[in-house]
């Protein structure tokens, strides 16, 4: 076969493993593209954060508007203190929202989802979440169930 | 009962000497490395002939398995009422685990063995000796073009093999089975993590794809120059390979996902 055949097919080969990651990268595994937007950060306090982690998604009205940046535990008050980074352009969410830990489906990943309140002031950057609803443990449900309460 | 010692001790002794000559081997291919202007187009064909052959085989393969990944998972899951979960297992299986793990053991037959019984066949025919002869080192000239070609190919056909894979999945399971598209993207890119699924698969290819190649060619080198010797070095090698294969894989799987 010619050389320059060789040169082309294998050119093509390369090709197509390059197009398999891409494929891979973006339809596959959600990686963006474009730069991540401007975000800002609020907090949310949880008593039982149940097994949401780091780049869970954070929504409001089921569409994505934020990701969770780290949950760690506050060693004074005992609870979860999860850091939320949220679109900036999402700048209106009113301060009496609450933030309530959700599962996807019943084998799904867990998520923050906010549920909208009225208030005419909003979040600003730094604030903490007033009200929160822990994840719901199926467990604890059983045994309060159990106890009567 | 003696003598079963003294096998075992020339068995253990001639498994290490196998192992340093191949080592030995290697380090030569990996240095003598030939300059570029001679030794890419060599490496060009060797590619053509390792990978791009290699690529219907594993397409028809990802193809089929990525579909019977489908049914089962979707027999399995819609026991849980959680089937659009399905493309979040085709992709999990399929990047981390059968993606690099079958197209290397595919490779091994497909291309490993060829390699083996070309270069056995060049030592058979004294094409190698007389290459010596001539002032040109086989080494750089027939091996080190064949081993970068396996090294190389390998990631590429794995990532083709888990697109594939994936594609023929959703197939049977968006097209056949009726699952929605929507959540069966969704659930695949909110489980799927690109570094620590994707490239590490990809990690997984480089690394099988080093061994395969690096004992089919070793073993076409070392193989007895004669019919019967080449054929059990072929054999040798495919064998070798797939259980090397296998084993690392569980080591780099312990290590990757093992949380330890």
């Amino acid at each position: 076969m010619a050389q320059r055949t060789t040169e082309i097919i294998v050119g093509l080969f390369v090709l197509a493993g390059m197009g398999a990651l891409m494929f891979l990268a973006l339809q596959v595994s959600g990686l963006s593209l474009a730069a991540a937007g401007s975000t800002y950060t609020v907090y949310a306090d949880f008593t039982d954060t149940g097994g949401l982690g780091p780049r869970g998604k954070v929504s409001m009205a089921g569409v994505q508007v934020g990701s969770i940046e780290s949950v760690e535990l506050d060693r004074d008050t005992f609870k979860a203190r999860v850091t939320l980074s949220i679109n900036a352009d999402v700048n209106n969410i009113p301060a009496d929202s609450a933030a309530m830990i959700r599962t996807s489906g019943l084998l799904g990943e867990q998520y923050i989802d906010i549920s909208i309140g009225g208030d005419l002031e909003s979040l600003q950057p730094g604030d903490n979440f007033y009200t929160t609803q822990s994840a719901m443990n199926i467990e604890r449900l059983i045994s309060n169930f159990a106890s009567g309460r | 009962m003696m003598d079963a010692v003294a096998r075992l001790g020339k068995n253990t002794l001639d498994f290490l000497a196998s192992f340093g000559r191949a080592s030995q081997f290697l380090a030569g291919v990996l240095v003598g490395v030939p300059k570029p202007s001679v030794g890419l187009p060599l490496l060009l064909t060797q590619i053509y002939s390792v990978g791009v052959l290699s690529l219907v085989i594993v397409v028809v393969s990802g193809l089929f398995i990525g579909m019977v990944l489908g049914l089962q998972g979707y027999t399995i899951l819609s026991d849980f009422g959680s089937e659009s979960a399905i493309g979040q297992m085709i992709a999990l299986t399929l990047v981390r685990e059968l993606g690099p793990v079958v197209t290397a053991l595919l490779f091994a037959g497909r291309a490993g063995s060829a390699l083996t019984a070309e270069i056995g066949l060049m030592k058979a025919t004294e094409q190698l000796s007389s290459m010596e002869m001539m002032g040109v080192d086989p080494l750089r000239r027939v091996i080190a073009p064949r081993l970068w070609a396996g090294f190389l190919s390998m990631p590429i056909l794995a990532l083709v093999f888990s697109m594939v894979g994936i594609l023929g999945g959703m197939l049977v399971g968006v097209e056949w089975l009726g699952v929605f598209e929507g959540s069966f993207w969704g659930n695949m890119q909110a489980s799927v993590d690109f570094r620590d699924d994707v490239l590490n698969g990809v990690i997984k290819s480089v690394v099988f794809g080093f061994v395969c190649a690096w004992i089919a060619v070793y073993q076409g080198y070392d193989c007895v120059p004669t019919s019967a010797g080449i054929s059990s070095a072929t054999t040798k090698t495919v064998v070798y390979s797939s259980l090397a294969v296998l084993g690392l894989d569980f080591i780099l799987t312990a290590v990757m996902f093992g949380n330890f």
